[in-house]
């Protein structure tokens, strides 16, 4: 919301600074994102007075002398065509800032420095400027659209500058309006805040008109859906004469970033920027049976709007319709049918409040946003409707350019548009804010913003005004009084009323941290990925049509196509990162994901999806391989107090025969292997990606299970190297399976060589491990003990064919 | 018969030898051998105990004496020697294995916690000592706690201020972890203190918008909460993570969730208030959006109005990260480099 401070002033007498009043707005909750001078760019540019003027024979430019009173008299050569002697315009001096334009003298590009010239062999010593040189267009200033030098008038003082005479001194305050305060999207509402907060008087604009005897025979005003026009106000006007606005308008509508059309267009402009109500204005030759209606458009019924594009409404959008059909879509754009023409001899002037969900419904469904819908669909209210109107009339009849009429319609069936009593504790007011504001400036405060307060002991009554719909209880008026008590005056307490609450966290979110740590320690880093991914990365994993990862919840709205599916695997994401960092030349690395997987119990959703917590961990580099991966499984084994066990299986991503799925307690948990080789030529990875990927959800049950003493035995343990020979199918998990049968005193068995060559047969291969004997009651005696490796090896044999290597 | 002053002359000489001897070793080894060859049973001392028959009688005494006092000198020399021997070789030891202390250490790296996880666990250990439970709610979220239970019913203007992704016309991704409020005012009865950390979703992707981002929303509903609270609570909140030289403001706001709404800036932590480029010289840093629980929510919520208050903050966690270690893309949280998360081990 642009405010220009010139504007503001109309109806507040603001005695600070710009900058003061930036602070002020800011303390009572109007943040001023840009504050800046309008002529920012310019300076060092007075008013000029050509003293002498001679054509340079043989070209368009003249040389002149230009008295700058109190800077000196300059000689300067000038291109414009109306430059002559004695008459005044604006001088950029040595060292002064101007636009620069083009060669067309119409387009600005960029700000530009004013030097000592040469032209054609004459030193120049400035420069004259145009309108646009100096920013200021036709609008802002009399001749200043002129291709040509900008002519200042007589009374212009010689060497004076320039600035305050064409309205460059002005600033705009670009201020963000938060939703609740939709009362402030206008000049007028920021004036109210302005003269709150400053505490002065509070200026409304004239809103008096006289209509004339005149009335429109017959004309009528119907509003057949209420519900989303609950005021709709039409007058009309007559002896229309269309022509410009007058100088104070156009330059404010210029300020604010609108274009001056015609006086009666620039009445609703104006309107809009001064009290926030759209307004509209229809050509009164064109409403057909001198009838307006407001309805439900029919389906698929077509109106063409004023911008000449054709749109096809539906029951829910709502028109203004004359007595044949549709001639503005209510809220959003006027009819190209009704448009103000320059031959327009009288008009029907609209102020209306429509609901602004329906506006919004419109605009959105229609793709059509204008000022008029941006503005409905933030909220308006009818005391305002009824104020813009009478500002309306008021406005024809200062411009001069049209009557007035008695034909008045009011369809009415909105809030009243008096001040509501409301009554509040003062003591609950207070109670909300932790301090006791004093009465005396709550009254004060309350007066300052037009609610019109008194106390009585504990009570305060007040009379809110019908403009702020946003005050609904006393914690709004809390609110409005710390606001402009100041927020400063808070005291910090901590919670000394309220009750001590036990705290922390739960036995999973601490299991879950807990682990996070324990694999950090492993060496890996933590990652967080985006929840959703790309439909291609299901095919990045190569998942059959009917895999049930490929059941994902779909976004309707998604940014775009890689982001538009929530995640059923964290692997795709995990892959990316590791392609990521091998592409940065991240050579090696650890990393691991918590996150969710959303796995939808139908589609489409109709109910929450499973959230399941997952745990992705992907590792790459040199010194990794698919054992380096399942340790890290064993290390959360470990740490959980439970087994892993292995059981080799196929994922259309990994390697057929490097990859496992993880199981515990006989529930499966998970799967970890190697990437496969199309992932790996897909993503054009350098080293191979290992992932694994565990079920928390599963997992979360153990985050509880204390570790469990095992008393140390009294005597010592015994080891045992086994050399194994035996037939190259036979797995490291068989062997161990059967040495551990055999004893009920082995209690650990580790493979520590694996050979395969020339010292034993081809077919063969060679398992060496290192089994470990515990005793219960009694000391071990090396009988006892080779008796149980007698016993694993003729086990071994009978059930693998394994013998002792020699 | 052997004169007494002829053997005391052979053990003068042996003495002589021992000290000439042991003054050419070279090692605790040789040391050893000498000793044995003097100090053994048959050893060169111990062998002039040959001539005690030979002594006379009145003088055995005396000469056994003196043999005696040879061998404890001779033991006490070659004890020292070895001493001796022994310190060298140690020394000569220490001398080959001297290294040069400035090359690399050998160490095994431990990773880091994501930086969003380390600010997380933070403020869980600020807000849990004061009595925080924590909840974490789901990511995807009905709409009716996104929105209409915080007060923020369809087609409310307060919706734009949040683009919101969509699943199906009434489940969302959670624009914010205020939707865990409601689930939690359902389910329990004042006093209620939680804080609900999280991962929200907004339509937005640009250089300082990361489509996915974290929230801590933070919640107390009890008898008589005041402003002041919420004051005090994240002065206590931001003085823990910034340094106790930080201040708070509190400036007036709006969400539909809270009435009075309010942001909260901390003094700049780089320039301490004084204006610099990294506050934009305010002097002040935008850091969280917090408020006075709106009466509405919580009767949506079952919770009487007119006997319990509530403040509610939420934190964007990310931000604290950013402003904290002074990261300056938002995206570079979410891409898993490693050059990014080796760098941020926050005690």
């Amino acid at each position: 919301m642009i405010a220009p401070l010139s504007w503001l002033k109309e109806y507040v007498d603001i005695d600070v600074t710009p900058q003061e009043l930036q602070d002020k707005l800011f303390s009572c909750g109007f943040e001023v994102e840009e504050l800046h001078q309008v002529g920012e760019d310019i300076s060092g540019v007075v008013v000029g007075l050509v003293e002498t003027c001679e054509a340079i024979p043989d070209t368009h430019l003249h040389l002149t002398t230009v008295n700058a009173g109190e800077h000196g008299t300059f000689q300067v050569c000038c291109g414009a065509d109306n430059v002559a002697a004695g008459k005044k315009f604006p001088l950029a001096l040595v060292g002064a800032t101007v636009y620069a334009t083009a060669r067309d003298h119409v387009t600005v590009e960029g700000v530009m420095t004013i030097k000592k010239g040469k032209l054609r062999g004459y030193e120049s010593f400035g420069m004259l400027c145009s309108g646009t040189e100096l920013g200021v267009n036709e609008d802002m200033f009399e001749g200043a659209g002129y291709n040509g030098l900008l002519e200042l008038p007589d009374d212009a003082p010689v060497g004076a500058d320039v600035k305050p005479i064409l309205g460059l001194d002005d600033w705009l305050f670009d201020i963000a309006i938060t939703a609740n305060r939709p009362d402030c999207q206008s000049i007028f509402g920021i004036a109210r805040e302005v003269a709150a907060v400053l505490g002065k008087e509070l200026k409304e604009p004239a809103l008096d008109y006289h209509p004339t005897d005149v009335e429109k025979e017959g004309f009528t005003v119907e509003v057949e859906a209420p519900d989303l026009c609950p005021r709709y106000i039409g007058h009309y006007v007559y002896d229309v004469k269309i022509g410009p606005s007058p100088r104070w308008m156009r330059r404010r509508l210029a300020l604010v970033g609108m274009n001056s059309i015609s006086n009666i267009v620039d009445i609703t402009n104006y309107i809009l920027m001064e009290l926030g109500q759209p307004m509209h204005a229809f050509d009164e030759d064109f409403i057909r049976e001198g009838r307006i209606l407001v309805r439900r458009a029919h389906k698929d019924e077509v109106i063409t709007t004023l911008d000449e594009l054709d749109y096809k409404m539906n029951e829910n959008t709502l028109c203004i319709c004359d007595g044949v059909g549709p001639v503005a879509l209510a809220g959003v754009m006027g009819g190209l049918n009704s448009e103000i023409r320059d031959t327009t001899k009288a008009v029907l002037f609209e102020a209306a409040k429509f609901a602004r969900d329906n506006i919004r419904h419109t605009s959105r469904a229609l793709g059509k946003r204008t000022d008029a819908s941006a503005r409905y669909e933030k909220g308006t209210d009818e005391y305002t409707t009824v104020m813009a109107m009478k500002r309306a009339l008021h406005l024809i009849e200062e411009l001069g350019c049209g009557k007035v009429s008695k034909t008045h319609c009011d369809c009415n069936t909105g809030n009243s548009v008096e001040p509501a009593e409301m009554k509040v504790s003062v003591e609950k007011v207070n109670s909300v804010l932790g301090i006791t504001v004093p009465d005396e400036d709550i009254v004060r405060i309350m007066k300052n913003l037009q609610f019109d307060p008194s106390i009585n002991g504990d009570e305060l009554t007040l009379h809110v005004p019908a403009y702020r719909t946003d005050i609904e209880n006393y914690p709004d008026i809390s609110e409005e009084v710390i606001r402009m008590y100041g927020y400063e005056h808070i005291q910090p307490t901590l919670l000394k009323s309220a009750s001590v609450t036990a705290g922390g966290l739960t036995v999973r979110q601490r299991g879950e941290m807990s682990l996070k740590k324990r694999l950090c320690a492993e060496g890996l880093y933590e990652a967080m990925h985006y929840s959703f991914f790309s439909p291609a990365d299901l095919d990045l994993l190569m998942l059959d049509q009917d895999d049930p990862l490929r059941q994902a919840v779909r976004l309707i709205n998604p940014i775009n196509e890689d982001l538009s599916i929530m995640r059923t695997t964290l692997a795709a994401s995990m892959l990316h990162a590791i392609e990521r960092n091998q592409k940065n030349n991240n050579l090696s690395g650890r990393l691991f994901e918590v996150a969710n997987r959303f796995i939808p119990k139908s589609l489409p959703l109709t109910d929450y999806p499973d959230e399941l917590s997952t745990l992705c961990v992907g590792i790459w580099g040199m010194q990794e391989d698919f054992f380096s991966l399942k340790g890290i499984a064993d290390v959360i084994a470990e740490h959980l107090h439970v087994t892993f066990t292995y059981e080799r299986a196929q994922k259309p991503f990994l390697h057929p025969y490097q990859s496992a799925e993880i199981f515990c307690e006989g529930e499966k948990v998970g799967y970890l292997g190697t990437g496969c080789f199309e992932v790996i030529r897909d993503l054009n990875l350098r080293f191979r990606p290992y992932i694994m990927e565990l079920d928390l959800s599963l997992l979360e049950k153990y985050y509880s299970k204390a570790p469990r003493f095992t008393p140390i035995p009294k005597y010592a343990v015994e080891k045992r190297d086994l050399a194994l020979v035996m037939d190259k199918d036979v797995t490291c998990g068989q062997v161990e399976e059967v040495i551990r049968d055999a004893c009920k005193k082995v209690t650990g068995t580790y493979l520590f060589d694996v050979y395969e060559g020339s010292q034993i047969p081809a077919d063969k291969k060679s398992m060496a491990f290192t089994v470990t004997f515990t005793p219960d009651e009694e000391e071990f005696t090396t009988e006892m003990v080779d008796g149980y490796v007698h016993k694993i090896l003729k086990n071994l044999k009978k059930s693998l064919d394994i013998e002792m290597r020699v | 018969m052997a004169n007494l002053e002829e053997l005391r002359g052979k053990i003068a000489a042996i003495r002589e030898e021992i000290r000439k001897e042991t003054a050419n070793l070279q090692d605790s080894k040789a040391v050893y051998e000498l000793k044995k060859s003097f100090l053994d049973k048959s050893g060169r001392i111990g062998q002039l105990m040959r001539y005690m028959k030979d002594v006379d009688p009145s003088q055995r005494a005396e000469f056994g004496k003196n043999v005696n006092a040879l061998k404890d000198w001779a033991l006490e020399h070659f004890n020292s020697m070895d001493e001796e021997m022994r310190r060298r070789e140690v020394q000569a030891q220490y001398e080959r294995e001297k290294i040069d202390i400035t090359m690399p250490s050998h160490r095994r790296t431990a990773g880091n916690l994501h930086p969003v996880t380390q600010v997380r666990n933070q403020l869980i250990d600020i807000f849990s000592g004061m009595g925080f439970e924590i909840f974490e709610g789901t990511e995807v979220e009905n709409d009716y706690y996104n929105f209409t239970a915080l007060n923020t019913p369809k087609d409310h203007p307060a919706r734009d201020m949040q683009d919101t992704f969509y699943l199906s016309p009434d489940f969302v991704l959670r624009t914010q972890t205020s939707a865990a409020q409601i689930h939690v005012m359902e389910n329990e009865k004042p006093p209620i203190k939680i804080l609900s950390p999280g991962k929200v979703f907004r339509s937005d992707d640009d250089a300082t918008h990361s489509p996915m981002f974290s929230q801590m929303e933070g919640l107390v509903v009890d008898k008589g909460i005041t402003l002041g609270d919420l004051q005090g609570m994240l002065d206590v909140f931001v003085k823990k993570v910034f340094g106790d030289e930080t201040r708070t403001r509190l400036r007036p706001s709006f969400f539909p969730f809270t009435e009075p709404s309010v942001e909260v800036d901390v003094s700049c932590f780089e320039c301490g208030g004084k204006g610099c480029n990294f506050c934009k010289h305010t002097g002040w840093i935008e850091i969280l959006g917090a408020g006075i629980v709106n009466r509405k929510v919580l009767e949506n919520c079952g919770v009487d109005p007119d006997v319990y208050s509530g403040l509610a903050f939420g934190i964007g966690i990310e931000r604290v990260a950013m402003l904290k270690y002074g990261i300056n893309n938002i995206k570079q949280l979410f891409e898993s480099d490693l050059r990014v998360l080796e760098q941020i081990n926050d005690k």
